[in-house]
């Protein structure tokens, strides 16, 4: 503790010589943490000062080698941070918030990345250490408020232990299934003056220790299955994605002629073009999909939870499976809702690594055939409806500009849907979207952060009307930072899936699902300074998309699209995987 | 039978631990029967002994997402091992001199220890499994109970297990998730039930 003083002036010490005799700084408990991001690869934080970290906001113009992106509410910072690391391999996502109402703003966007394994340190100011627990002004225990939606999180009670604190976060962040981490930073300790090393040596906790490799003899009872099998389906999820697997998917898939489908998280990780690509499966995936995964006698999952959006009813799933293999890295997702017969608990990238040279090189002609069939009977089709413009034909003008070079990151709703099912999504990571927790008015500050991320590529953030109206202040901030973003709205006047769900599955009884007031997004959009265009038909949507595209900037395209459009297929609720309804 | 299963559990002592560990077992929607916690020989470590009131394939499930938990070192169901688990009772009994040699009659049964004596009343110890200590407040009933603390279980597996065994660190581990659970193995178990 005699490291550590407060200083009434927010001046630095002078270097000093530390006992061993190499030099070492004196840094305030703010520059360190802002040291430590740098040392831990980080460019860009999306924040929002307040009172509780002012001292991080004062040193911050001294490192111009981070760049801070003033957000217009905390959660959209948490989004952005996202959008930010999921859309980049390997990246972590920061973000800042002031103690209290700030650090609570926070939640939504934790939830959402906690959700889909996303990296993401969140660095939210505290009141002082002495007044932590008497309910001083804007203190709010963000330990307590996070702590389910969180891998982790940290309270930091010494200056000293700052920079390993920050070393530990990005080390638990990032390794093994990822997600969100919080440290909660005392406004006094960032004033306060302690010698800084950062910590050289990796990241090694009892607690945490890195899986062991997968078992050579289940890999090769995994092998044999799938010599065996006469109906084998291979499942893909974000995992794939994570661990970056999917050319390992791509030549098992080949070698051992395994048709691959998807999860919504795990659209784009194979190219939808491929003679082995399915679609996405379960609740409103594609219907021959479904029907391979029920036909099924070797069922292979990799990367995946397998959640109640996959199944739908449970014991619709797969129910012909002879043998279920489940490959994740968490091993409290396997069994979690369907017990597989075998399971390996790694990353998708080391199983399939080590897996693939024991899988001999096979070919299927009566299942594939069966397959082509089901793919003639149940295309993914939409129905055009005179006089109305139908989202689709949007998301289909989108992909004839862009194909594989644009990411497309999709809001909640029925946008989500067609996002997924509608992009021929060719190369990995072309497709995000919240799909765990679902948060609506995830996809534009989420997206700010992908073109942050993904400078050299063209950024769809295609959201429905309600989803932007969540976080629609965050033009500001995609104006003020010219980030150059295509927003798409997809704009029927309501909330499109819960209407679809009410007239499907609630007795045809709308309710709260009409937004009357809709705005004028083009006045809205120049009223924040921006381009700003707007249609209802389908011829405009070509050329206002070239427009869009040939505009260097942020653009909002509002799309007034047929208020009755659907999304199909889908097994309503309640039913199994084969009840799916189809486009009519 | 006892529904409950045994969770034994070793965390870091740190503050908040306890915390993630019961918002972690609330959250995936089980009950807690019992929680015990204290420090182990290894003053890093703590102990906790939980009784969880789930069935086996739900203890899996909590029992792993415990595991996942950056605080929680190892953990083991111990439901289904060798093992000696027992709590600690105290209970203040009302005690008139006209019923106490009955009373203590009953107490000398369950090996019980008189840890305080008032005019009226006086506080009983008893240590033993929950069977045993339920029996004993049953017991106790007919005489007046004013007031009972329990301790919840504490649990260690017999055997020649002894310690605590920290799992290796990996010179490579470059980081990741927790392995597959620590199994726990009855290795040579000699002890009876004593």
């Amino acid at each position: 503790m005699t490291a550590t003083t407060t200083p009434t002036a927010a001046a630095p010490a002078p270097p000093i010589v530390s006992p061993d005799g190499s030099p070492a700084r004196r840094l305030t408990g703010a520059e360190i943490c802002l040291e430590s991001l740098i040392r831990e690869g980080i460019d860009t934080i999306f924040g929002y000062p307040g009172g509780a970290n002012l001292w991080l906001y004062r040193r911050l113009p001294e490192y111009p080698q981070l760049r801070h992106i003033l957000v217009r509410h905390e959660q959209a910072a948490a989004h952005a941070a996202d959008g930010y690391a999921r859309s980049r391999r390997g990246a972590v996502g920061v973000c800042f918030a002031t103690s209290g109402p700030g650090a609570l703003n926070l939640v939504t966007g934790l939830g959402t990345a906690y959700a889909d394994s996303v990296p993401v340190v969140a660095i939210t100011g505290q009141v002082a250490v002495a007044a932590i627990g008497t309910d001083s002004f804007q203190e709010s225990d963000v330990i307590g408020s996070t702590m389910s939606v969180v891998k982790h999180s940290y309270l930091v009670t010494r200056v000293e232990d700052i920079a390993p604190t920050i070393k530990e976060a990005f080390h638990v962040a990032r390794s093994g299934r990822p997600g969100p981490v919080v440290i909660d930073f005392p406004k006094d300790l960032q004033a306060a003056v302690t010698e800084f090393n950062y910590p050289e040596e990796p990241v090694r906790l009892r607690s945490f220790p890195a899986p062991p490799p997968p078992d050579p003899a289940k890999l090769a009872r995994i092998a044999e299955l799938i010599r065996q099998a006469k109906r084998p389906v291979m499942l893909i999820g974000r995992g794939v994605l994570i661990s970056g697997a999917e050319e390992e998917v791509l030549e098992l898939a080949h070698r051992a002629h395994i048709p691959v489908g998807w999860t919504l998280l795990g659209t784009g990780a194979f190219p939808l073009q491929d003679p082995m690509a399915l679609q996405m499966v379960g609740f409103m995936g594609a219907g021959y999909t479904n029907k391979a995964v029920c036909d099924a006698d070797v069922l292979m999952m990799v990367g995946m939870r397998c959640d109640d959006r996959v199944t739908t009813r449970l014991d619709s799933f797969a129910p012909r499976v002879e043998h279920l293999i489940h490959i994740d890295i968490d091993p409290a997702e396997i069994g979690k809702s369907v017990v597989p017969h075998i399971s390996v608990v790694a990353d998708a990238k080391t199983a399939l690594v080590q897996l693939l040279p024991l899988v001999e090189p096979k070919r299927e002609h009566e299942w594939l055939t069966q397959i082509d069939q089901w793919r003639e009977e149940h295309p993914v089709h939409y129905v055009k409806r005179e006089g109305f413009l139908q989202p689709q034909e949007v998301l289909e003008e989108m992909y004839a500009r862009c194909h594989d070079e644009a990411i497309v990151i999709a809001d909640v709703g029925n946008n989500q849907i067609w996002s997924a099912l509608w992009f021929n999504y060719a190369k990995p990571g072309r497709f995000l979207n919240s799909g765990g927790m679902g948060t609506m008015g995830y996809a534009f500050p989420a997206s700010m952060g992908v073109k942050l991320s993904n400078p050299e590529r063209t950024v769809f953030c295609v959201t429905g009307d309600g989803g932007f109206l969540m976080n629609m202040q965050e033009m500001a901030t995609m104006v003020e930072n010219q980030i150059d973003l295509k927003v798409i709205i997809l704009n029927n006047n309501s909330l499109g899936m819960v209407r679809q769900f009410q007239d499907d599955f609630y007795d045809g009884v709308q309710s709260a699902v009409q937004l009357s007031c809709t705005p004028d997004y083009v006045k809205l959009g120049e009223a924040f300074g921006m381009k700003a265009l707007r249609t209802d038909r389908r011829e405009d949507v070509g050329p206002m998309l070239d427009e869009a595209l040939a505009h260097q900037g942020p653009v909002l395209l509002a799309f007034d699209i047929d208020p009755r459009a659907n999304v199909y297929p889908i097994v309503p609720l309640g039913k199994g995987m084969l009840d799916f309804v189809e486009a009519s | 039978m006892n529904p409950s299963r045994l969770l034994s559990v070793l965390v870091e002592n740190r503050p908040g631990v306890l915390n993630r560990v019961a918002s972690m077992i609330r959250r995936r929607g089980f009950n807690i029967d019992s929680l015990s916690v204290g420090p182990t020989e290894d003053g890093s470590v703590s102990r906790m002994t939980i009784a969880v009131h789930v069935g086996r394939q739900q203890a899996e499930q909590a029992t792993k997402q415990l595991s996942k938990l950056i605080d929680v070192i190892t953990i083991e169901d111990i439901t289904e091992l060798r093992n000696v688990s027992h709590e600690l009772l105290l209970i203040r009994m009302n005690a008139p001199l006209g019923q106490r040699t009955e009373l203590l009659q009953v107490v000398n049964v369950f090996l019980g220890r008189i840890v305080d004596i008032a005019s009226s009343s006086m506080i009983i110890e008893v240590t033993g499994t929950t069977e045993k200590i339920d029996n004993f407040v049953e017991l106790m009933r007919p005489f007046g109970i004013k007031e009972v603390a329990r301790s919840g279980a504490v649990a260690l597996v017999r055997g020649d297990q002894v310690g605590i065994s920290l799992p290796e660190l990996d010179e490579e581990a470059a980081g990741g998730t927790r392995p597959a659970l620590a199994l726990a193995t009855t290795g040579s178990d000699t002890t009876g039930d004593i």
